[in-house]
Order: C-alpha cells, then structure tokens, then sequence
C-alpha cells in the first residue's frame, strides 16, 4: 500500500509537468499585450522596455522555465517561510500578477479561504443529506419516497446553477420582506468577522444562498451513488445470512450493508471534490464570493496571463492530488483491493 | 418464446427419431431487435415524457419562426418593458399586450421571438458538440479497444484529459481563440465553431472509455474471429461487426453529451465568453436579464425554465434509453 501510494505521487509529477506546459502553450497563443492599458503617451521602446521587463521578450520555453522555477522552488520558500517563521527566500522574483503587480500567490491565498468555506460547507450539507436520502431509496425501492427521491435528483442534475442562483435570489432575497426569518442577503460580504453569536448567526445567513445552489448539484449526484451502492450490496449473500441469524433490519441495513456500500460512496466524495471547485466559479461570480473562482475570471477578462496560468494549474493539481487520495482510500477501506 | 419451440421438438422425439433433426417453424415473424427497443422504451413513463417535451422543443424552435413572424432582433423602443400577458391576471395596470405575449426586453425586443432563436442557437450547438463528442469519444474507443498498439498511448491520453480542469480550460480557451476565428468566421459563424469544438474536445473522454471497454470485450467474441477467418479486414471487421455492437453505450452516452453540451454553452454565455449580444441564445437571455431580475423575474425564468425542460428531458430519455437498449432487463 505504502509502496503504490509512493510509486502514484511520483507518477503524478510528469503529469503536472505536462499539464503545466499545456497550460503555458495554450497561453502562449495568447493574442492579449499586458501593456494595452499604457497611455500611449508613452514612447513604443518603453513600451518594449516594459515587456522586456515583464519577461516578454524570452522565448517561451525560457519563460517557462522560470515559471516553474518560480513557482516550485521560490514559492515554497515562501510558504515555508510563512509556516515556520524561517527566511528562506531571499528576494528572488515570485510569479507576479500583471493586474496588480504584486504576487500572485498572495492574492491567491487571500481568496482561498472564502472559495473553502462556502464549497466546503456545501459539501458537507449536500453529504448529510444526499446519504440518508441514498440509503432509504435503496431500502425501498420503487416506492413513493424512491420515485421522488430520483425526480429530486434528476432535477438537481437538471436545473444549472446558473438558473437556481438567480431563482433563488429572486425567491429569498428580492420578494421576501426584509424583517423575515426567511429573508438571506444576496451577496457575500467578505470583510464580515465572525467575533460573538450574533455576527455568525449573520455569517450563516450570507452562506446560506450559495450552500444551498452548489448543495443542490452535489446531492443529487451522490443520492443516485449511494442508492446504487446500496442497491447492489442488498442482494448479496452476507445480507441474507445476516437476516438468516436473526439480526434485526436495522443491525442488517446500518451495520453490515451501510458499511460496505460506502466503500464505493466515500471514493466518489473524494473525485468530487476538484470538480465542485471547477463548478463553484459560477456560483461565486452570482453571489459575489470573491473566491478563487472569481479571481480567475476577473483575472481572463484583464489578460493576467501569469494568474491565469498559477490558477488554472491550482485547478489540475487538486484533480491529480484528489485522484490520488480516492486510489488510496479505495485500497485502505476494502481490503479485498490488492494494488500490485 | 422457448415454450413455443421446445413443444413440437419433444413431441416429434417420441414420435418420429428424425423429428429432432428437423427445424420446427416459428409462428410469428422475427421482431427486429429496434423494435423490440422501442417496446421497452414504451414502458419507461419518463423517457416517453421526455422523449415528448424534446421532439415538442426541438420543433418548437425549428418551425417556430415560420408560425411567430416577430423579427427577435427589431428594437421597438415605445413598448420596451413591457410585461408578460399572464401578469395582467394579478395586476391589471401592468403594460402587457396581445402582440407581445411574453412581454419585450429593455430595448423593446420581443422575447418569445428571442426565446425561439435562442433555443435554436442552444440546440444547435448542443446537438453539434454532441455529434463531436460521440465521433470522437468513439473514433477513439475503437482504436484504443481494437489495435492493442496503440491502446496504452490513447489511455494515458485519455486519463491526462480527464485530469484537466475544464471549465477554466474552457474559459481560458474562449477568450483567447475569440478574436482569430470571429475575424475569419464572422462573429457568428466564429464563436459557433469555436464553442462546439471546444466542447467537443474537452467531452469525449467518458465515451473513449465505454466503447474502449466493450470493443475490448467484443473482438475476443467468435463471431469476430469467424469474420476474421474469413479474411475479413481490419475496417469492415469495426464497421460491420464492432460498431453496431456496441452502438447502445454510444447512444446513452449521447443523451448525456447533448445534456452537457446545452448546459456548457449556457455556463459560457452566463459568463459572458459566449455569442456576442445580439446573437441570442438561452443562456446569453439569462445572463442578460440578470441586473434586473427584481423587476422583471420572467427574463430570468423563461430561459431558465427553457434550459432546464431540455436537459431534464434529455436526462430521461437517457435513463430510459439505457434501459430499453439493456437485453438483460428487458422484457421484465
């Protein structure tokens, strides 16, 4: 186990490394110029001293190369720094923003914690309510509750966050009266600090539209695994033994058939996880989470190759890291998975 | 059936010893196995319903514009913002009209006429990303399942697309491609081939692996090796032999690429990376209407309304698909 778990993150380093070229290629056909925004007072040779100065002028495999010498050596000199209080980094160039001229990676973590809360709380959500939901569907399949349960998910696959977004701001926010319990900002105000109840009472308010929209989509497709999973662990013979010794139904489904069909379910909640991040771009662009999703399409719209790039391999890094992670899990939960 | 074939063989055994050697006859005709799909199907309540509202909605925006004769592109500035006729049921003093059933925008542009192109634009990509997807998907599929060479390289190919971000590729790649491709193309024609290509290439991995899988199960199969004996090449063995086997995995993973495909274009208009403005489709409407959804809410639901009615439609025909085109739980 330890040895493939090894052999996989060191087999995970080509692919990034391929990824992150890619990534760079595909930004090289970049027809933007980063000094448009220049007035054109300023002479054209100054105007190619500036380029220059960004690091324009190189060809692209030495820009590339310093990208990933910025970005895998001098930025976790920085990280570690940060961490332990040491001082690795000595002024060396990081990756830096064109838009705001200051490093990238420090806005980066500015907006990540912003893009956690409001997925990671969604997640969590969309799990306490999408299992309960799985199991019963399976236990009583083809009834009332499953047909509903499968018109539920079918929706929630259906319906786009775009649409839910606005449905549900027009819903809460605009046509609810102010004083009403039910009555939840439509917007997501990032200076708020949580310090006594009353202030997170308000925090969970402001969460509240944006967890229920990315909710949404991930209960409805981790209702359809877990009714599967359970599905097909109910006709197997342990479950008809364990119901021959006497063991009470509630022992049967919660205890020996819950167990092992979240083997499957616990994988998927991990594979999940990179999308979920990839999706909440346009749920933080409707309730204004300034998140990383956020910054990456404010970073587009400017021509900030240099964030575009660090975010778009942020993105691909938790896939690869998260693919990992269910690998391992999935051989750590079911020991009859053997990797050679 | 079986009861109907074993009978008159048991008897002539009794009767007649060279009674097992002859055929008995079938009563009825062969059922094509389409038709047998199509029964099937027929039971499935939700893909019917959905296979209803798409064929409604498909031509609905096909033969719309011949029956609603409004120009959805004419700016009519003395009735803009005018309301949906169903309004004036609650609110009598609303400006609503007969000639504009669904109301007009801010600029006085009529939003049926608007919804029907829309659904034209949204559909037409849909549908076109979605026939890339399945060529591609399965053109790769095939190679990989059948030509052992070179399945390690498509694989590896494939789980590298599958480990990139592609909503933000998306994203990265509209913007950056817009500007060469609307100049050659026209802003149309441009955004058109660029947004279906790009769906398409980044969808068709899911479909590579489905048919991958079953190509690799199926030319291990006799009936391959009979074709093959034969002297049979390697095209027709795919052609005649591979692709009409596994052409019901090729046919739910369409549903579900067309599903996508609808729903990705609409995300990219949302965004604003789509069809320029006065090229309408479902999503660009919804983006559109946004600003001012507190005023006027049916902007933002119509379409809304629109997009999810397909994509829940083609989501059931899917479900139904799979399980009509699934010998082994047909006919229960």
């Amino acid at each position: 186990m330890l040895t493939f778990t090894i052999r996989r993150t060191i087999l995970a380093i080509p692919t990034l490394l391929f990824i992150s070229l890619a990534i760079f290629l595909l930004l090289q056909l970049a027809p933007g110029d980063p000094m448009a925004q220049v007035p054109l007072t300023v002479p054209a040779e100054v105007k190619q001293q500036m380029r220059e100065a960004l690091g324009l002028g190189a060809p692209w495999y030495v820009q590339y190369w310093k990208w990933l010498v910025q970005m895998f050596w001098i930025e976790p000199k920085v990280a570690i720094d940060a961490l332990f209080g040491t001082s690795l980094y000595q002024d060396e160039l990081r990756v830096i923003s064109w838009q705001t001229r200051s490093p990238v990676m420090d806005i980066v973590m500015q907006r990540i914690p912003q893009t956690l809360w409001v997925v990671g709380v969604a997640y969590v959500v969309a799990i306490i309510i999408a299992l309960p939901i799985g199991i019963y569907s399976a236990y009583r399949q083809y009834s009332m509750f499953d047909n509903a349960g499968t018109f539920f998910s079918m929706i929630g696959f259906s319906i786009p966050p775009y649409f839910t977004g606005p449905l549900l701001i027009v819903i809460f926010a605009v046509n609810m009266p102010q004083d009403s319990f039910w009555w939840f900002p439509s917007t997501y105000d990032t200076t708020h600090k949580v310090v006594d109840w009353d202030s997170f009472g308000v925090q969970v308010r402001q969460m509240f539209l944006p967890v229920m929209v990315l909710a949404l989509q991930i209960t409805a497709q981790l209702n359809r695994f877990m009714r599967s999973s359970v599905l097909d662990n109910l006709n197997q013979d342990y479950v008809r033994t364990a119901r021959a010794k006497g063991l009470p139904e509630r022992v049967v489904l919660l205890l020996h058939v819950l167990r092992n069909s979240m083997i499957p379910v616990v994988t998927v909640i991990a594979l999940q996880i990179p999308n979920i991040f990839g999706g909440a771009i346009i749920t933080e662009v409707i309730f204004k989470v300034n998140g990383i999703g956020q910054l990456l399409i404010t970073a587009l719209f400017a021509n900030d190759l240099p964030m575009v790039m660090t975010l778009t391999f942020i993105f691909a890094a938790l896939i690869v890291i998260f693919n990992i992670i269910a690998d391992v899990l999935y051989g750590l939960l079911d020991p009859r998975i053997r990797y050679e | 059936m079986s009861d109907q074939t074993t009978e008159p063989r048991t008897a002539g055994a009794t009767n007649n010893p060279l009674g097992a050697l002859q055929d008995p006859t079938p009563d009825k005709p062969p059922r094509s196995q389409w038709l047998e799909v199509w029964d099937q199907l027929r039971k499935h309540k939700g893909a019917l319903w959905g296979g209803f509202v798409l064929a409604f909605i498909t031509l609905g925006v096909l033969i719309g514009p011949l029956i609603w004769q409004v120009d959805a592109q004419k700016l009519d500035i003395r009735s803009k913002d005018m309301r949906p006729i169903y309004v004036a049921l609650w609110d009598s003093s609303a400006k609503t009209g007969w000639h504009r059933p669904l109301g007009t925008d801010n600029l006085g542009r009529d939003i049926l006429a608007n919804i029907i192109a829309g659904g034209r634009a949204s559909m037409a990509v849909g549908w076109a990303a979605m026939l890339l997807t399945i060529f591609l998907g399965t053109f790769i599929g095939v190679t990989a399942g059948y030509f052992r060479r070179l399945d390690g390289v498509l694989m590896r190919l494939t789980d590298l697309f599958l480990s990139l971000p592609l909503l933000p590729l998306l994203l990265v790649a509209v913007t950056l491609f817009r500007q060469p491709l609307v100049s050659r193309f026209g802003p149309e024609g441009g955004m058109f081939i660029l947004i279906v290509t790009i769906i398409g290439i980044t969808s068709w991995m899911q479909t590579a692996r489905i048919v991958r899988g079953e190509v690799l199960a199926l030319k291990e199969r006799e009936f391959v090796l009979a074709a093959r004996s034969i002297g049979t090449q390697d095209g027709a063995i795919i052609r005649r032999h591979l692709l009409p086997n596994v052409i019901s995995p090729i046919m739910v993973s369409a549903t579900l690429g067309l599903a996508a495909a609808i729903i990705t274009e609409s995300a990219l208009s949302f965004l604003g990376v789509g069809f320029p403005s006065d090229f309408p489709t479902w999503g660009k409407l919804l983006a559109d209407a946004v600003p001012r959804m507190e005023k006027y809410p049916e902007r933002v639901l119509l379409p809304g309304l629109m997009i999810s009615l397909t994509v829940l439609s083609v989501n059931y025909l899917g479900d139904g698909l799979r399980d009509a085109l699934d010998p082994r739980i047909r006919g229960r």
